[in-house]
């Protein structure tokens, strides 16, 4: 079976054969650059068609069905639409930070990719402390929503941006703690090595309740992090019209739109990459003809597999739940959560040095 | 990782990992960091280039539901999102410090729990501290 580290070695070694060592890894960083350029807008594509179908399979419609088969093209024709409309900024605007911040946004939520483990030695930054990189990094994004919002002049834009700001560093302590409790039992912050501990079974069965219970809490604080349904308080159309991007159109616009997607695109990675096994197959010990039947499935339908559940869990939540109030917001947080995380993180250590999780 | 389990199949997945790893190392934040940002220079010119644009009076105007916008927007600010960013500032800074300690748990044993059971002691009486002044409430 061909595996993604056959592909990458294929190109190093043709690379390697007709240009200078110099001008091969200058090339293979264009290489990679363009590979996570393209491979995330198609999951892009994909999560924001999928948006709209399962919206509309939830409330018992179609959801786009004219552009395409199964309106599948829907999505194709929007970016046309959106690439091709002025991007513009009122008089009153702050021009510096207003035309600054998609840039941020944007920037951040790429470099949170640089850890991730796509799949078998496809890893583009195998460092000690990837789940601290990609949790450090991707809570820089709050700075370009405050920037976006306090620059654009606008009311709507400043109270969807401060409560943005309060949401998203609210919630990433119990996202940071529940990582915290997997990091605990496994002994390492790296990614690879992560993946690896789950070799016999992935860390939410192996680690008893408290690791379901930091599961969901990721889940949930996640949620929160990306400004989704029911955390989108920093975008209510109902009440704050788009909330920070009010301002922005066209691209600028378009760019909030992908970051978000981006945002969930990482924490889906990151939630199958602590809790369910990243890229490896699902086992059940003892149970080896079922095994080889697991491994035979490529590891990246594992990997997006996994990714795809996630996302599908936090678009299921958006018609389910009703939007919480900004004061509900903080006390789940403040008064629920973080202290829960914080008892939950205890009961890990103990079991972890107890030795009591498989 | 645990020896518990040394099922042949598994080794396969290993294996893989362990020889052809292809690193490109921290670099790689910077090719990501460029690319993002190409890209968004990239979508944004191609808007200015081959978008249509024409101007009026009221293009200019903050967006507010058709009203005309009163009062300046850049005033003092509710303070009730700034205790939250303060408290917040307090537990993240004790966050950090919990990652060295979860990873060498394992390594140090009873003593790295008996040390942690203390500091979050205090995290938890700072948060209760919080509480009581009502700094936990919105206003």
């Amino acid at each position: 079976m061909i595996q993604f580290s056959d592909i990458t070695s294929w190109i190093h070694e043709t690379l390697s054969g007709l240009l200078s060592p110099g001008l091969t890894f200058l090339a293979e960083l264009v290489l990679a650059g363009v590979a996570v350029l393209a491979m995330v807008l198609v999951f892009v594509v994909i999560f924001v068609y999928m948006e709209r179908k399962v919206a509309g399979f939830m409330q018992l419609r179609y959801g786009p069905n004219r552009v395409g088969i199964w309106g599948s093209l829907q999505v194709i024709a929007d970016v046309f639409k959106l690439l091709l409309k002025e991007s513009f900024a009122p008089d009153s605007v702050d021009k510096l930070l207003f035309n600054l911040a998609p840039y941020l946004v944007l920037a951040v939520s790429f470099m949170a990719l640089a850890p991730i483990s796509w799949a078998p030695g496809l890893q583009m930054w195998d460092t000690n402390i990837g789940v601290l990189f990609i949790s450090a990094v991707s809570s820089i994004g709050v700075i370009g929503i405050l920037m976006a919002g306090w620059s654009s002049n606008n009311k709507y834009s400043l109270i969807g941006a401060m409560r943005s700001g309060a949401q998203i560093v609210s919630y990433e302590l119990s996202a940071g703690l529940s990582i915290l409790a997997v990091v605990a039992m496994c002994g390492s912050l790296s990614v690879h090595d992560i993946i690896q501990s789950q070799a016999d079974g992935w860390w939410i069965f192996k680690g008893h309740l408290p690791i379901i219970f930091s599961f969901v809490v990721y889940v949930i604080a996640s949620t929160a992090e990306c400004n989704r349904a029911p955390f989108d308080l920093a975008e209510a159309e109902s009440e704050l019209t788009a909330g920070y991007h009010t301002e922005y159109s066209g691209m600028g616009f378009g760019i909030f739109y992908l970051t978000e997607y981006i945002n969930m695109l990482v924490v889906a990675m990151v939630a199958s990459t602590v809790f369910l096994g990243g890229w490896l197959p699902f086992h059940i010990y003892g149970f080896e003809a079922f095994n080889h039947v697991m491994n035979f499935i490529p590891s990246w339908i594992w990997f997006f597999g996994k990714i795809f559940f996630i996302i599908f869990l936090i678009m299921w939540f958006r018609w389910t739940f009703p939007r919480l109030r900004i004061d509900q917001l903080l006390k789940l947080e403040w008064k629920y959560l973080l202290p829960l995380s914080i008892v939950n993180l205890v009961i890990v250590a103990f079991i972890t040095i107890m030795g009591w999780h498989f | 990782m645990n020896s518990k389990v040394t099922t042949d199949s598994l080794l396969y997945y290993i294996c893989a990992l362990n020889e052809k790893v292809l690193i490109m190392g921290s670099v790689s934040i910077i090719v990501l960091l460029f690319s993002a940002l190409g890209f968004a220079a990239l979508v944004l010119a191609i808007g200015k280039i081959f978008g249509l644009s024409s101007t009026n009076p009221e293009k200019g105007q903050p967006y507010e539901c058709g009203i005309e916008t009163k009062g300046v927007t850049w005033i003092q600010f509710n303070v009730g999102y700034y205790l939250y960013s303060l408290v917040f500032l307090v537990f993240d800074v004790e966050i950090v410090f919990l990652y060295p300690w979860a990873t060498v748990l394992k390594e140090v044993g009873m003593v790295a729990f008996v040390e942690i059971l203390f500091f979050t002691l205090f995290l938890f009486m700072g948060l209760l501290y919080a509480y009581k002044k009502k700094a936990l409430t919105w206003m």
